[in-house]
């Protein structure tokens, strides 16, 4: 069919229901057939390149960034940080005397700040009420889809050393 | 159509209704003829005319069906009615000035003649044409028809209605245009 159609003397249902041959502006059966065939081909390309793409991504490699010294943090606080980017602001929670862990501060639902509440040792998202489990990261309640991005640390000489980023999977 | 065109002529035609029994020999409608001869005047002559489709450029028969079953293809034949599609409501019928599409009550369905495409489009004569023995059918070059006395033309009225036709009637030369009457035919007394 046209997009446009200029006006003519003869009225549109004869235009569109036309008895000659030549006139018809149906799909027919091979154009059909050709177009469905054409169109899973080109998706199987591209299913199939996705999953090279997938087979060859590599492991994408962060900084080292020290983010805190030992006791900066009392127990039950929370530092804020930015890893891996200047613009990836990350919180840093001190659960317990030897226990820290550290995630990203975008919800993984539509990209609020995260808070840790310290009561109810949980991390919640105040737009939408997501709370997420402040030892692992995982999904207690609402509309998150993946647990919190978690930032991998670890201890060098009495500090705290960013060194990876753990992006959760689908739950 | 290979050059070829499609010529009739009343004056020729015997009667011998050898046109039908070819068309009723054929695989799409065996034992039914697409053609018929008919009597001009069976009390006072023995006069006959084959009727098979004109082929009209604007076929009312395609114009009037509320289903859109009947076609014509470019090389301007007008097709039997689409099996799925025809919903034998006689429409065509009715409309075509000329009487040609019959309705197959058995199997609800309008058939009609189609000039044996899949023969014409080989470059074979229709059927009617091939066995007509004094050609009165004749499907040849206008340089074949143009050595007998009568003049083609393919141009008809109908009351108001101009039909342009693909089929040529074979007429004495003065006459340009068939100019029919439709009250003329009628044996009726008209008031």
């Amino acid at each position: 069919m046209k997009l446009f159609r200029l006006p003519r003397q003869q009225p549109l249902w004869r235009e569109e229901v036309s008895f000659r041959g030549a006139d018809e502006q149906y799909v027919n059966r091979r154009q059909f057939a050709k177009f469905t065939v054409l169109a899973s081909l080109g998706m199987f390309a591209g299913n199939a390149w996705i999953l090279v793409r997938s087979w060859l991504r590599k492991e994408p490699s962060y900084p080292e960034q020290a983010v805190a010294s030992m006791n900066e943090v009392p127990v039950g606080a929370v530092k804020q940080f930015q890893y891996p980017g200047p613009h990836d602001p990350c919180l840093l929670i001190r659960l317990d005397s030897d226990t820290y862990v550290a995630y990203s501060q975008k919800c993984t639902h539509l990209s609020c700040a995260v808070v840790y509440d310290r009561t109810k040792n949980r991390i919640e998202c105040p737009c939408h009420n997501g709370f997420f489990s402040a030892r692992t990261g995982e999904v207690l309640q609402g509309p998150p889809p993946r647990p919190l991005v978690r930032i991998r640390l670890i201890r060098r000489d009495e500090r705290l050393v960013a060194v990876g980023v753990d992006t959760g999977s689908e739950s | 159509m290979f050059g070829r065109e499609f010529y009739i002529d009343p004056s020729r035609c015997i009667g011998c209704k050898a046109c039908e029994n070819a068309c009723a020999e054929c695989g799409t409608h065996r034992g039914a003829s697409m053609i018929h001869v008919d009597y001009l005047d069976r009390p006072a002559s023995i006069a006959t005319v084959p009727t098979v489709c004109m082929h009209c450029e604007d076929p009312t028969c395609a114009e009037v069906c509320p289903a859109d079953a009947i076609k014509q293809t470019e090389d301007g034949v007008v097709h039997t009615s689409l099996k799925p599609r025809c919903i034998a409501c006689s429409n065509c019928v009715l409309a075509c000035p000329f009487g040609v599409p019959k309705m197959m009550t058995r199997i609800e369905q309008m058939m009609k003649c189609d000039m044996c495409f899949d023969r014409t489009s080989e470059g074979k004569k229709p059927m009617c044409a091939t066995v007509c023995p004094s050609q009165a059918l004749a499907f040849v070059t206008p340089e074949e028809i143009g050595h007998r006395r009568e003049q083609p033309v393919n141009i008809f009225h109908f009351g108001n209605q101009t039909v342009t036709t693909k089929v040529f009637m074979m007429t004495p030369p003065e006459v340009d245009v068939i100019d029919v009457d439709v009250v003329d035919f009628m044996w009726e007394e008209v008031s």
